[in-house]
């Protein structure tokens, strides 16, 4: 057998594992349908843009009476987006479940899981990124600041569907919708977490870019050639 | 085994993404409803949601919460279709036919309600379009005009029609039995209003506003499933809250 000649141009990182297939599938549908769920939920909102009972008092919000660009909407209609809206909601909840199902089984979320251990290494992460310490601190699969992001969107996810059965039926499912303080302040809540989710996406997004692109292939093909662990 | 370069890849995924991108972006640029390809199978599942709103989400008990009257809000929107606000030439010889899968048709006349048992409340009003609003509603259950018709085993809908234009709604038996469920000919400790439905309205604290018929002139038991105004145009066809 003839063992394969290096070259010096290829990488001396070796090619590993880092992402399950139900990872890269849940992750790719979820962005997908969460496009769309963003879409005609402003489509949704602009037939009644503002919070609050008719005749007020309303809540603050910036984006009162705000109309959202034409290629921003999804549906056409109110009744268009909300076919789209009730439709997506399926494979957002089936994606979300067999993505935490996968998480559970796997004991992957011990890489994901933000815990109170995982503050120290936050902060030194954020020093290392406030450039306040020169070496990149030591990590496992995920850095600390990871962890925070990616739980953190993970309850922004089951918030985003709490908040919209409070507002989809707030007679049957009073006690959900008087969790989040009644109807309307279910609806400003349900509309404040799409920001939460852009705001997710765009630092999501540069970072993978920025920091480590060789992750966009491991979400794809699973095979990651990086510069960080695989494993906690 | 040679590995490809590791770059060529991430141009590959880079343009998929774009192209997954545009794609969503195209649909959504459109103000896309569906088109031919997609608006039937978004309808079904629509239904689908009915379904689960109807045999899950729906409690034939549980009652919705009920306001002190002085919380009312100051305004609630009416909407009608046609081009003028529907009014009555004669408001006496107006009466509520009760028809269909029934034992006993009905005639009834504004008077004949009134003296049916009578059911007034406060509750919060849902707006498909994501208003709400609070007001008092006062009227005779649907539950006591199914007593005195005596509806057929198979009459599983009613089908309520108005005199605006050719709006109309169908209704599930199981919500318009609700208690909550009223032929309201009150608002707010005063006779209904031309512009809330004068003189008698569906009510229902468990449905969106579409769904409660104004300006009624009959109802009818069947055992197909009414369509309606909205419904027909692709709005929930339970619409429950």
């Amino acid at each position: 057998m003839t063992q394969p000649i290096m070259t010096g141009q290829q990488s001396p990182r070796p090619l590993v594992r880092r992402h399950h297939w139900i990872v890269r599938l849940t992750h790719w549908a979820t962005a997908v349908v969460l496009a769309g769920m963003i879409a005609s939920g402003l489509q949704i909102y602009e037939a009644y843009a503002r919070f609050g009972n008719r005749g007020g008092p309303y809540f603050v919000s910036p984006f009162d009476g705000a109309q959202f660009p034409h290629w921003s909407r999804l549906g056409g209609w109110l009744a268009g987006a909300l076919n789209w809206h009730f439709a997506l909601a399926w494979p957002l909840v089936t994606f979300g479940l067999l993505y935490l199902g996968y998480l559970v089984r796997s004991g992957e979320w011990r890489a994901l899981l933000f815990r109170p251990r995982d503050v120290p290494g936050a902060l030194e992460m954020g020093k290392y990124y406030l450039h306040l310490r020169k070496e990149h601190p030591p990590q496992g699969k995920h850095n600390p600041l990871q962890k925070l992001a990616y739980t953190s969107v993970i309850g922004l996810g089951a918030l985003a569907v709490l908040t919209g059965f409070a507002v989809y039926k707030p007679t049957q499912l009073s006690w959900l919708t008087a969790l989040f303080g009644g109807f309307q302040a279910a609806r400003y809540w349900h509309f404040w977490i799409v920001w939460l989710f852009v705001g997710f996406t765009i630092m999501h997004v540069i970072l993978v870019f920025v920091v480590d692109p060789a992750s966009l292939r491991a979400m794809l093909t699973g095979w990651y050639r990086g510069r960080f662990p695989s494993h906690d | 085994m040679t590995e490809r370069p590791t770059r060529r890849v991430d141009r590959r995924a880079f343009l998929k993404l774009g192209v997954a991108a545009g794609a969503g972006t195209l649909a959504a640029a459109c103000g896309w409803d569906g088109g031919r390809l997609v608006r039937p199978g978004l309808l079904d599942i629509s239904r689908v949601n009915d379904w689960v709103g109807e045999n899950i989400l729906y409690s034939p008990t549980r009652l919705a919460r009920t306001y002190d009257a002085s919380e009312r809000s100051v305004s609630l929107p009416s909407y009608f279709i046609s081009q003028t606000m529907p009014m009555l030439g004669d408001p006496a010889a107006w009466r509520l036919r009760v028809d269909g899968l029934v034992a006993q048709p009905l005639d009834l006349s504004l008077d004949d309600l009134m003296r049916m048992p009578r059911v007034s409340y406060t509750v919060k009003h849902h707006c498909v379009e994501g208003w709400s609003a609070i007001a008092s509603w006062h009227g005779v259950p649907v539950s006591a005009i199914v007593e005195r018709c005596r509806p057929a085993k198979e009459a599983r809908y009613i089908r309520f029609v108005s005199f605006d234009a050719d709006y109309s709604n169908g209704w599930d038996m199981a919500s318009a039995m609700h208690p909550q469920t009223i032929l309201a000919y009150g608002m707010n400790d005063n006779p209904l209003l031309a512009a809330h439905g004068a003189p008698l309205r569906l009510y229902s604290p468990t449905k969106l506003g579409y769904k409660m018929t104004k300006y009624l002139v009959s109802m009818t038991f069947t055992d197909t499933r009414p369509g309606g105004y909205w419904e027909d145009q692709g709005y929930p066809w339970f619409g429950g809250v």
